[in-house]
């Protein structure tokens, strides 16, 4: 046999497997704190190991039922698209809603993960932690989802340019649970093209730099909608907000997004890591930038 | 800190045990079942080396708590071999395209590779890259593993016939 004793990695913890939500916002309460969820586990594991996190408490929310699954339901400006927070990935990227109604994510996901990590790792996990090189995240603020958020205290709705504060921080405090992310699925008799490109250092490992792109059309060609955001190239991922307000509402000329480019940089401040230094990812998310929109584009215009 | 009493079944045997709930999976299984095919390479979740299958899908056990296990069925590379031990299809197959230098990434990459052809006895290059995407080598033997994974293959496909 093996050493067992020394083969702890983890800090010691009191282990909750929680079988309703309910459960769970009464233990993050009780916790105050010093109490943790795990989904997946694909980024809470490492951290427990490391001992970079020391919770009290871990509470388990794999085996809740009301937490899992993906649907289409009907909200204030049309349908969206409702994913539970600990929905695999794996599902995710094999889901018939997801494939047909959310275009700019189901191309993001194929570039989530190994089937390993894809096999654990969750929808809401990926969102709760928030790296700033992740598709999920930045798709969501692309798309302008919003996650729904529970404590003892009640549910509360944050839209995704609200809910990235910082690398690993988000506007979820620590007493409560991300219930689910709600996607709006594209209006009917609009033109929709979407792209999403990354460099990475091997596919399926985090993006050094990711660029999401979001065009609608009208009848006439003029663009109702442009969404650019840029993952990896600072704390958060970031909307490109001044380049979309340029092209929107116009006839867009792929020379047009060209010339737009520096907007683009001017908007980001990277940090350089062992992966690649700020210029570099500068330089890359403009590339990746512009290939998005220009896919984006002529893909609306097929549409 | 209380202790958990967990049933599963690990290579088609049941299971119960009363563990710490820190412990994580890649532990239970070598350090209490004793099944130390099972490799601790990064410890975390970056290179593979631990990959299992939990209900027939491969994950990494070093992401995993052992807690998490209970009620589950768990296939480790030693669940692979035949009934009388010696090496089953993959295994046979890695041995004779010779797709191992050190064996440290064996165990990872032989569970990738079931999990890939219990579905698709027939993967294309692209589909076998993908599915041991997620296992490093860092003696960088990988065109042999695919070599091995192709051999197994239509191994499995002559079998099929």
């Amino acid at each position: 046999m093996v050493r067992t004793d020394g083969s702890m990695k983890a800090a010691k913890f009191d282990y909750i497997q929680a079988a309703t939500v309910d459960e769970v916002v009464d233990a993050l309460a009780k916790g105050d704190g010093e109490a943790i969820v795990i989904a997946g586990g694909q980024t809470l594991m490492p951290m427990l190991s490391m001992r970079l996190a020391r919770p009290e408490t871990v509470i388990d929310i794999n085996r809740i039922a009301e937490l899992s699954g993906i649907e289409v339901a009907s909200a204030a400006n049309g349908d969206e698209v409702v994913i539970k927070a600990c929905t695999r990935q794996a599902a995710a990227l094999a889901s018939d809603i997801i494939q047909t109604q959310l275009p700019l994510l189901a191309k993001a996901i194929a570039y989530v993960g190994h089937q390993q990590t894809r096999n654990r790792g969750t929808v809401g996990g990926s969102l709760s932690h928030a790296d700033p090189a992740s598709e999920i995240p930045l798709t969501a603020l692309t798309m302008d989802a919003y996650v729904r958020l529970r404590s003892v205290a009640g549910t509360r709705d944050v839209a995704m340019v609200d809910y990235f504060l910082g690398p690993m921080m988000t506007a979820r405090a620590d007493n409560e649970i991300l219930l689910s992310v709600h996607f709006p699925t594209a209006q009917t008799g609009v033109r929709t093209g979407t792209a999403f490109h990354e460099v990475s250092e091997l596919r399926g490992d985090f993006a050094v730099v990711a660029a999401a792109a979001v065009i609608e059309l009208d009848g006439a060609g003029t663009s109702t909608k442009v969404a650019l955001g840029i993952g990896g190239a600072d704390g958060v991922p970031k909307r490109i907000t001044e380049l979309e307000e340029k092209l929107r509402g116009g006839r867009i000329d792929p020379g047009g997004i060209h010339a737009a480019l520096g907007e683009i940089a001017d908007a980001l401040s990277p940090g350089g890591d062992q992966h690649a230094g700020a210029a570099y990812r500068r330089r890359v998310a403009a590339v990746l930038g512009e290939r998005a929109l220009l896919e984006a584009l002529a893909e609306a215009e097929r549409a | 800190m209380r202790k958990h009493q967990i049933e599963l079944q690990i290579n088609g045997k049941a299971i119960a045990r009363e563990i710490e709930p820190r412990l994580s999976l890649t532990d239970f299984l070598r350090g209490e079942q004793g099944l130390s095919g099972t490799h601790i390479g990064c410890e975390h979740g970056v290179c593979g080396a631990c990959s299992i299958l939990l209900d027939g899908v491969p994950i990494r056990s070093c992401l995993m708590l052992a807690v998490q296990a209970d009620g589950h069925a768990l296939t480790t590379v030693e669940g692979l071999t035949q009934d009388d031990g010696s090496p089953g299809l993959l295994q046979a197959a890695f041995q004779d395209a010779h797709g191992m230098q050190c064996g440290y990434c064996t165990p990872g990459m032989i569970i990738s590779a079931q999990a890939l052809l219990v579905d698709n006895d027939d993967p294309s290059l692209e589909q076998i890259k993908d599915a041991i995407g997620g296992n490093i080598c860092r003696c960088t033997g990988y065109v042999q593993v695919i070599e091995s994974i192709q051999l197994a293959a239509s191994r499995m496909r002559e079998a099929h016939l």
